[in-house]
């Protein structure tokens, strides 16, 4: 009897048990949150041709730039702008307290004309180079606009050759004011009136600021989560999790014994290496990846459950139990792989031709092959040689055999 | 193990026609009930701060033409009055349901927005296509690995195995009008993973097995011994992914339930045509080619 090997196993498993009940918790709660967990709006945008402006890369790079400035606007922690093939614009708006409204201000065009009375454009919103909202002392909500120097001088040169007369502002060709000119305005600044609130007057503001899209947006596809059901599927998934990984516990202890301790062991090394990865890749979290983190275990200790299947049959035919272990972890090893290699091709093409939440799901269900395969085989293989050389189990019930 | 499956082989390939008939009939005649990711259109789940019934509520809609969407309440033990309510629709435009919503306000009263889902049509046309693209890369990828690991007979038969769990998933959501969504596309995926995994291991052992296999053992007697040898093993792990599938279908979020009982309707039945599907197709095959080799032999000696 080596009691040295025996209190290092027992330290061991002692070691990993605590480390896991201690941390597992704030681990899995340190991983970014999908929207589908912490609430929030998912939008996916496509750039679309118009007689007036077609769509090519430069013009969807340009607009996701402006959508990125509107959508800092917004203070939500961190918003997501991301194209997706040639024409899409994936947004993610986390929180987001009225999504109509943000989608609203993502997807205007916000073309900004001055024009004369003929209806000419004059100016556009390139000629901007500020905006703000102000309240005057009238109680008036307006947006006060200050020009480059360039649209200094056009706009002078407007109101100059239009006293007396109307101009038009327009937002998207829509008549935001009709101000009649009193004199000539030289200083490249000028208020825009007729916004009914304050908020909406910051919102022109915020418009204007951003620039004018260069194609036209549409709405693909809206996925708002509210915060209460965010929280709900959270607390589901833990429960999910915690029962899960219980029975397959109690499943590999009483049908492997000893093994199963081992195997248990490993599965919870797993498990924190897998959330460890995850968040070391930075992934989100969402629905679909818990569910595959948690569909991941029970194919995570199927390694185990081909290794110890086979050890019991090395045993059966006379082997000693070491040699009968190590013949396990031998002869199983290339079934582990090729089995492993099957759910690996499902997960990549998963992964490659998926979209959005699904791609969550891969990832967590493919890192879980990679991983479980090394919980599975080195940390379970070190664990039993410990306890065999520790020689004070010579009795191959305690193995399941 | 003593096992004589592939004896029976054609017990079970009538029992497998038979369960995946009904499932086909289904499909054929009355099609999937598609979800907005498929069809297009809008979902909103609502929590009212009062219970409301579903009359209120399709009165509320009158005024937006959407009288005729499906409204429905949930998370009640009374028949017809919840909190929760949801609804689908047609796409609705960002204007459309700004108005909706105030709407909805000024007749029912103060809710909460739960969950609000719209999907363009484009965007679900594109979903189906992805659905078969991903299905055919799946099963040609598999067929090539395990063409290349064991040969091909083994892959053909292992895929058409696959081809049982896929059809009997879908046949069992069309009989029972479960609703398909994005995520039904990596249950169906996942299912093929691991009944190709389950097969993988069968076929492994029947090639291990081969390299020590006496003349006078037949494919037949060969193939039960591989199964005998590896059911135990088959029967754990399902086991053990039943448990991580059965408890995220029955204690995991709402929108995973789905997702959850097509994996654990696939899983069930990848272990079942793993054994009595993929094997016995095999052996078939290859008895076939003996039979034909024989038959050729005597003329070639003539």
């Amino acid at each position: 009897m080596r009691w040295g090997n025996l209190t290092k196993f027992l330290g061991i498993v002692l070691a990993i048990i605590v480390v896991f009940g201690y941390y597992i918790s704030p681990l899995a709660m340190s991983i970014k949150q999908g929207l589908d967990l912490q609430g929030g709006t998912h939008v996916v945008l496509e750039a679309i041709d118009t007689p007036e402006a077609k769509v090519d890369d430069d013009a969807v790079q340009r607009v996701i730039q402006i959508i990125e400035r509107r959508i800092n606007e917004l203070g939500l922690t961190e918003p997501i702008v991301q194209r997706q093939g040639e024409r899409r614009i994936i947004v993610e708006l986390p929180g987001v307290k009225d999504p109509e409204k943000a989608i609203e201000l993502i997807g205007k065009t916000a073309l900004l004309e001055f024009q004369n009375e003929s209806g000419v454009t004059v100016l556009t919103g390139k000629d901007l180079k500020d905006a703000r909202s102000q309240i005057d002392q009238g109680k008036q909500n307006l947006v006060a606009i200050e020009f480059t120097d360039e649209g200094a001088k056009k706009f002078a040169d407007l109101t100059a050759q239009n006293i007396g007369k109307r101009i038009a502002i327009l937002l998207d060709k829509q008549v935001l004011t009709n101000p009649s000119v009193q004199e000539a305005i030289p200083g490249g600044k000028a208020v825009i009136t007729g916004s009914r609130t304050l908020e909406e007057a910051q919102r022109l503001a915020i418009l204007l600021r951003s620039g004018a899209l260069p194609v036209k947006v549409e709405v693909m596809e809206i996925r708002t989560v509210g915060p209460t059901l965010g929280q709900d599927s959270k607390d589901k998934s833990i429960k999910a999790f915690t029962i899960g990984v219980l029975a397959i516990l109690v499943f590999m202890l009483l049908f492997y014994r000893l093994s199963g301790v081992v195997a248990n062991i490993a599965l919870l090394v797993y498990v924190m290496l897998l959330l460890g990865v995850l968040k070391g890749l930075e992934a989100t979290l969402t629905l679909p990846g818990i569910a595959g983190i948690i569909l991941s275990m029970g194919v995570a200790v199927d390694a185990n459950v081909l290794i110890f299947e086979r050890f019991k049959e090395e045993f059966h035919s006379g082997k000693t139990l070491r040699a009968a272990m190590d013949a396990g972890f031998h002869r199983a090893f290339s079934t582990i792989l090729d089995a492993n290699v099957s759910v690996m091709i499902t997960a990549a093409v998963l992964f490659l031709l998926g979209s959005g939440p699904i791609k969550g799901f891969a990832v967590t269900l493919g890192l879980g092959v990679v991983i479980s395969m090394f919980t599975a085989i080195t940390v379970s293989r070190s664990l039993l040689r410990l306890l065999i050389h520790a020689n004070v189990v010579k009795n191959s019930k305690f193995f399941g055999a | 193990m003593k096992l004589n499956i592939i004896g029976r082989r054609y017990w079970w390939f009538l029992l497998s026609g038979l369960i995946l008939i009904p499932g086909i009939i289904s499909m054929v005649l009355q099609g999937f009930n598609l979800g907005i990711d498929f069809t297009g259109g809008t979902i909103v789940d609502l929590k009212f701060s009062r219970e409301v019934t579903v009359a209120e509520v399709r009165e509320s809609l009158k005024d937006f033409r959407l009288e005729n969407s499906t409204i429905q309440l949930a998370g009640t033990s009374k028949a017809d009055a919840s909190q929760y309510v949801f609804m689908r629709t047609h796409f609705l435009s960002n204007d459309e349901s700004k108005a909706l919503f105030a709407g909805m306000t000024d007749k029912l009263g103060a809710f909460e927005v739960q969950r609000v889902e719209k999907v363009g049509a484009v965007v679900g046309s594109e979903l189906t296509r992805q659905a078969l693209l991903n299905l055919t890369v799946a099963c040609l990828l598999l067929g090539a690995y395990i063409s290349y690991r064991f040969e091909y007979k083994i892959a053909i038969s292992a895929i058409l195995a696959i081809l049982h769990d896929v059809l009997l998933v879908l046949g069992v959501f069309s009989i029972f009008r479960l609703e398909l969504d994005s995520s039904f596309i990596a249950a169906i995926l996942t299912v093929i993973g691991y009944s190709m995994n389950e097969a993988v291991v069968i076929f492994d052992r029947i090639r291990e097995n081969l390299r020590s296999h006496r003349k006078s053992e037949s494919y037949e007697e060969l193939a039960n011994r591989s199964i005998g040898q590896t059911i135990t093993r088959s029967i754990y792990t399902l086991l053990t992914v039943l448990f991580a599938c059965a408890s995220l279908y029955f204690f995991g979020g709402e929108t995973t339930k789905n997702f959850s009982l097509a994996m654990l309707i696939g899983f069930v039945s990848g272990a079942y045509s793993a054994i009595f599907n993929a094997s016995p197709i095999w052996v078939t095959w290859k008895e076939y080619d003996d039979r034909r080799k024989a038959g050729l032999r005597p003329k070639g000696a003539k």
